[in-house]
């Protein structure tokens, strides 16, 4: 017991000085220290990027709120020098932006079609609610009947021509009848790319190759120049209806490969399944593997969408005033000219597309983190 | 006897299935209609298309080719007045297309992989900005955002004159609603000997890269690579400049009455493409370079770490390969989209393939069907090309697998 520890040499005696409290990693300061300030390269990139944000986001602010003109009748409200934009021109022309040309008062017909569209869209778009089936046939079948009906004008309604459709209506109708004359169209093309027959293979590959190789504005250019040459004398179609073959063959196209993607995730079990149960070619593909392919390529198909949405500001090339067009035609209102009117028109309709867009996409990303089974960190 | 009788009953029986059911049959019968319906479609269109055009006195043909165009290009790289050949003006049109497309994909890819770099940024900021940046630009139609930048940013510029210019006086940069002016490189007599020592010094750089490996390959020995070449390359034309005598001089823009003279000059159009095309294009490489990264297992980067590496070397050397080969092939439908999209100059009048082939040649010679399908069999060889292009360098990368 003689040898106690005080006697050695490396134990200490006394208590050690209490270590500074550790840097701050809560509350505002830890925050900005951890996201903004971590390193020098860090704090450099983050004071360029303040620097740059000053540079544009005020005057942007600037533009669109403090020295913009809410109200008006006419150019005279926007055409002093540094007006920021001129909403009134959005609000005087906000009918036609919409409607285009349409006859103001069949509008309730344009307005009725769109809440059936929301009728059908609502449900199936939520996961949870079921006849997921029926849902799909409405939207696919019964709703484009119902719509034609009601925006042509068929069965003692007024007829309306197409030539007075515009703005957001024929955006939703070229992109709604892309995407319903694609689906069908594209499953069959990807059935087709996958098929054992050389013939009906060959013939689905080079359609499919060629529509994607080429821009959509040369096949709108071919559709309502070249088209009408190749029907027989007398047979003619109207100018929207030959953008919406264009529109339509073409999406088809993009569509057959993206359910192309979705057949071939499919193990070959589950085909195999479907053969030793005597199920037929046909009863397998729609019982056994296209439920499975189309629910992998929601997030694909939804995609393919917000593309052939974006697309549908092309057919103002070939003449049509679908949004972007009849925005872009009101611009040069001899009433409204006035050097704010573009970027205004251009501004509304960028958000317009915007909003459709970014609520496709998050749709998108949300049906994909629903689906995904992968393994992540 | 009674198992082989069997066995040819069995025989008989699938020769007795009816012929509806046998599916080589079927699939003969099948593809014989489809031939039939194609062949029927193919034959009826020509034989309308035919009548169609003798009725409307179109000639076909290809011969137009050689006859006189008769309309001026605002932008061209080859000679071209408005006394060529149609021939001409297609060129004109396809490598305007090439070159808006070519310079456009070089700074997509630049913009893409910064932005895409910065949205997997641990500093919030530049992270957020990228976010926005991507999901502005990828939710906007491209048409529109070539129009705005068109007619609502570069077509309401002052003009040369109204902004603030006096006439006679030389500027080195002016942007106004003409385009924008910068000074012009004009060569003299000995010349050619920079633009020679420019390439030598690019094979230069490239056989020191292949020496510099193998030395390291073989004895570990490493070799500022980088640095010489970049050396090189500033220093090798700068001596040739030098000792020729300086042969290089720069022309500058000046205002003469209302127009700008002299000096190089990017038009309006061109500038607007090439901005919506880029900005456009980048939005979606930006997501395409960030997925690829994200899909480098966190193993790959600690495995480096735990060899020692440090993290700049970490991802150049780890996980930078490894997300190319993700990376590549959405690449490459970008690429090609772009090139396709770059047809939407003839919204705005910048005179590509599209504007000036389906556009004018086809008003003037009425001969849609010519002009479309060659317009259409244009993009999809540069389509093909650029496929198989990009399918060569991605095998070039693809992993090795035993």
């Amino acid at each position: 017991m003689a040898t106690h520890p005080t006697s050695i040499a490396y134990v200490r005696t006394e208590e050690s000085p209490a270590t500074a409290p550790p840097v701050l990693t809560g509350g505002v300061v830890g925050w900005l220290k951890e996201n903004l300030f971590a390193t020098p390269r860090d704090t450099i990139l983050t004071i360029l990027t303040f620097l740059f944000l000053l540079w544009i986001v005020p005057p942007i602010i600037d533009w669109a709120f403090i020295s913009a003109v809410w109200t008006g009748e006419s150019r005279e409200a926007c055409i002093a020098p540094g007006t920021g934009a001129c909403w009134a021109f959005v609000e005087a022309k906000f009918g036609q932006f919409i409607y285009g040309r349409y006859p103001i008062d069949e509008r309730w017909r344009v307005n009725l079609s769109g809440l059936l569209l929301i009728a059908g869209l609502v449900p199936i778009a939520i996961p949870s609610v079921p006849y997921k089936r029926e849902n799909a046939l409405y939207l696919l079948v019964v709703f484009p009947v119902l719509a034609f009906i009601l925006l042509t004008g068929q069965f003692g309604l007024e007829s309306v021509e197409t030539a007075l459709w515009g703005g957001l209506l024929v955006t939703l109708v070229v992109a709604i009848v892309g995407i319903v004359v694609s689906f069908p169209l594209g499953i069959l093309l990807a059935l087709g790319r996958r098929s054992e027959m050389p013939i009906v293979k060959m013939f689905c590959v080079i359609f499919i190759e060629f529509w994607r190789g080429v821009p959509l504005i040369t096949v709108l250019f071919m559709s309502s120049v070249m088209l009408p040459l190749f029907l027989p004398d007398g047979v003619s179609f109207d100018k929207l209806l030959r953008a919406l073959i264009g529109v339509a063959l073409f999406s088809s196209a993009y569509m057959a490969e993206v359910i192309r993607g979705g057949l071939q995730a499919i193990p070959k079990g589950q085909y195999e399944a479907a053969n030793a149960m005597a199920l037929t070619f046909w009863q397998g593909t729609r019982l056994v593997i296209m439920p499975q392919a189309l629910k992998l390529v929601i997030p694909g198909i939804v995609n393919t969408f917000i593309g052939l949405f974006k697309d549908t500001s092309l057919v103002l090339i070939i003449g049509l005033f679908d949004l972007l067009g009849i925005v872009q035609q009101n611009m040069n209102d001899q009433n409204w000219i006035s050097p704010a009117t573009p970027a205004t028109g251009f501004v509304f309709a960028a958000f317009v597309f915007f909003i459709f867009c970014f609520g496709m996409s998050r749709y998108s990303a949300y049906m994909e983190r629903r689906l995904d089974t992968g393994h992540k960190r | 006897m009674a198992h082989q009788e069997g066995v040819t009953a069995d025989a008989g029986d699938s020769e007795r299935v009816s012929l509806m059911n046998d599916p080589k049959v079927r699939g003969l019968v099948f593809q014989v209609l489809l031939i039939i319906a194609v062949i029927y479609l193919v034959y009826s269109g020509v034989t309308n298309a035919i009548d169609n055009l003798a009725r409307a006195g179109i000639a076909s043909g290809f011969g137009f080719f050689g006859e006189r165009a008769g309309f001026d290009i605002g932008q061209s790289f080859i000679p071209y007045t408005n006394d060529s050949t149609y021939l001409r003006a297609f060129f004109v049109g396809l490598l305007n297309t090439m070159v808006v497309a070519v310079i456009g994909i070089f700074f997509a890819t630049l913009i893409g992989f910064i932005v895409g770099l910065a949205r997997l940024s641990k500093n919030y900021l530049v992270q957020k900005f990228a976010t926005v940046y991507v999901e502005t630009l990828r939710n906007i139609p491209l048409l529109l955002q070539l129009l705005f930048w068109y007619k609502a940013v570069l077509a309401i510029l002052p003009s040369p004159r109204a902004g603030g210019l006096e006439p006679g006086v030389e500027v080195v940069f002016n942007l106004n609603n003409r385009g924008l002016y910068m000074p012009r490189i004009v060569p003299e007599g000995g010349a050619q000997f920079i633009a020679y020592a420019l390439i030598l010094a690019i094979v230069a750089w490239i056989l020191i890269g292949r020496w510099a490996k193998k030395r390291q390959m073989a004895t570990g020995q490493q070799f500022p690579v980088f640095l010489t070449g970049l050396g090189l390359f500033i220093f090798l034309p700068l001596i040739a400049y030098l000792v020729t005598g300086m042969p290089l001089s720069l022309e500058y823009a000046s205002l003469q009455g209302f127009n700008m003279v002299g000096g190089w000059v990017i038009q309006p159009e061109f500038m607007a493409l090439l901005l919506g095309l880029s900005l456009y294009t980048a939005s979606f490489i930006a997501e395409i370079v960030r997925a690829g990264i994200l899909a480098v297992s966190h193993g790959q980067s600690e495995a480096a770490f735990a060899l020692g590496l440090r993290p700049n070397l970490t991802s150049r050397l780890v996980v930078v390969p490894q997300a190319m080969r993700v990376i590549i092939p959405p690449l490459t439908s970008q690429f090609l989209n772009l090139t396709k999209n770059s047809s939407l100059a003839v919204a705005i009048g910048y005179p590509d393939l599209v504007s000036i082939f389906g556009g004018t040649v086809l008003n003037q010679t009425g001969q849609a069907v010519e002009v479309i399908s060659i317009t259409m069999l244009v993009y999809l060889t540069l389509s093909l090309l650029t496929s198989a292009f990009m399918n060569w360098f991605n095998s070039s990368v693809a992993l090795v697998e035993r």
